[in-house]
């Protein structure tokens, strides 16, 4: 399904099983004993953006990291219950977690291209995954820097090196690379909040092209960015999912009291 | 959590109150001044016009700037929005009572043409709706917003009786008491413009607290 949801579309949580991409069902993490997250269900739709949000400790980039299982890197973690990615089990034991992470893209806080250049940052993922083919990497790589809204800026110095560009395009040449190898579903933990306003903008214009052709799952602390980029808000508190709905809901009329008090700022 | 946001929405609030006040006032002096055949009275109104008009502006300012500032989410972004409706909604109703005013000093010189008793009934109908409107707001009240909305009702059925009475008792009678009977039938219009304005104030405080549209939908309250 490559198009936009339609606001009417938009209007529920009740998805069919058809649209839906992420499934999460009576997830707990622990980090040793601590319990990190209790009992998350939600289902993600396809071609949707979810903005995760809650105060700092909430769970939020815990949670997103559960996606990929980028928390398999800490010792002593542990969790029950499931995740399925198009009725896939994540943590089923004959899934490659290479394969996951090549499908679940993920884009971090602070940018970090490697210290090559711009062409081979973004063709680096393609390369590891032992395509040689130099026309194809090419053709990929302009393709994956035009869907990031990069190529414009830097397709005439694509050998030099990645540090030379601002902050705001290393975030999106770190997006193309996440894009080259052709993910399904993006995973964004605070992508925007060391970007100045003109950047932050860039980003969120690219979020809302991109979930034409992806599932995106962002952690905001920036309520305002939810607000303006999410189709569906994920609110966690100390490790609970208190309110998942559309956007417009979360934003003007909460079902619950704590979601109401955080998004107009009475804590957090 | 006291924010610094709660304090520019209770000056927000002030200053609604202040032009509710206003307004009621204008509502009551222009019904007194046709009652009295009141030229200076209704006068005042008309100038008095120009305060409630510069409130507008002052509180519509307030609200631009607390939206661009706070960015409200939430119950904070209905009470704002729902304030900004208020205040365009008493400037309409001022601007009714200056019409009503225009009337009296046109008819003022004339001996009136029938006792006045339907008038000033519609009128109190009038004053107490914009008063429990603001005060729905006020105190958050679903129920007295609802009750605002469904008597409205009945400000239309008096509006229509007046006018039919003007019309058929006096105008198609005698042609001659034209001049004395249109005034009082388009203060007639203008009183029960101003009940609707007090119901579109109720249906926003619903919304308010709600979250629930009932504009253009009222039968959506009377199922309830």
């Amino acid at each position: 399904m490559n198009v936009l949801l339609k606001d009417e579309e938009l209007k529920s949580t009740e998805f069919t099983e058809n649209n839906i991409k992420v499934c999460v069902e009576d997830f707990n993490f622990y980090y040793d004993t601590v319990q990190a997250l209790k009992e998350i269900n939600l289902k993600i739709r396809e071609n949707t953006v979810v903005g995760i949000i809650g105060p700092s400790g909430c769970g939020k980039s815990t949670f997103l990291r559960c996606f990929n299982r980028m928390n398999d890197t800490i010792s002593n973690i542990r969790y029950e219950g499931n995740i399925a990615i198009d009725g896939n089990n994540i943590f089923d034991k004959d899934l490659d977690v290479v394969d996951l992470r090549k499908n679940v893209g993920m884009v971090f806080q602070k940018s970090n291209p490697f210290p090559k250049s711009i062409f081979e940052n973004v063709a680096y993922g393609l390369k590891i995954n032992g395509i040689k083919d130099k026309g194809f990497i090419t053709e990929r790589v302009e393709k994956s820097l035009k869907d990031s809204a990069l190529w414009e800026e830097v397709k005439d110095r694509l050998h030099k090196s990645a540090f030379a560009l601002s902050g705001g395009q290393q975030q999106r040449l770190c997006i193309a690379r996440a894009l080259a190898i052709e993910p399904e579903v993006l995973l964004l933990d605070e992508p925007a909040s060391a970007l100045d306003p003109i950047a932050t903008a860039k980003i969120e214009e690219l979020i809302h092209e991109l979930k034409k052709k992806y599932t995106i799952v962002i952690v905001t602390h920036n309520m305002q960015q939810a607000a303006r980029v999410s189709d569906y808000t994920a609110f966690f508190m100390l490790g609970e999912l208190i309110e998942f709905d559309v956007t417009n809901k979360i934003f003007t009329n909460p079902s619950n009291k704590i979601t109401e008090d955080y998004v107009t700022g009475r804590f957090g | 959590m006291e924010r610094h946001l709660d304090e520019e929405l209770s000056k927000l609030k002030t200053n609604l109150l202040k032009m509710a006040t206003l307004v009621e006032e204008a509502i009551h002096k222009s019904i007194d001044a046709l009652k009295k055949r009141d030229k200076d009275l209704a006068n005042k109104v008309i100038e008095e016009d120009q305060r409630i008009d510069e409130l507008e502006i002052e509180i519509e300012e307030e609200i631009i700037e607390l939206l661009a500032l706070f960015q409200p989410m939430a119950i904070d972004l209905r009470f704002i929005t729902t304030g900004m409706h208020i205040n365009a909604e008493l400037e309409r109703i001022a601007d009714l009572t200056v019409n009503i005013s225009q009337r009296v000093l046109e008819v003022a010189d004339q001996p009136l043409l029938k006792p006045l008793i339907d008038i000033p009934k519609l009128a109190s109908q009038a004053k107490t709706m914009v008063h429990n409107s603001i005060d729905s707001f006020v105190k958050r009240d679903e129920d007295m917003a609802k009750k605002v909305i469904l008597s409205d009702n009945e400000s239309n059925k008096l509006r229509t009786l007046i006018i039919k009475e003007l019309i058929n008792d006096y105008m198609v009678k005698d042609g001659t008491t034209a001049p004395r009977a249109v005034p009082l039938l388009l203060v007639a219009r203008d009183l029960e413009r101003i009940c609707d304005h007090a119901s579109a104030i109720a249906e926003d405080v619903i919304y308010m607290i709600q979250a629930k549209m009932v504009k253009h939908h009222r039968e959506r309250l009377q199922k309830e």
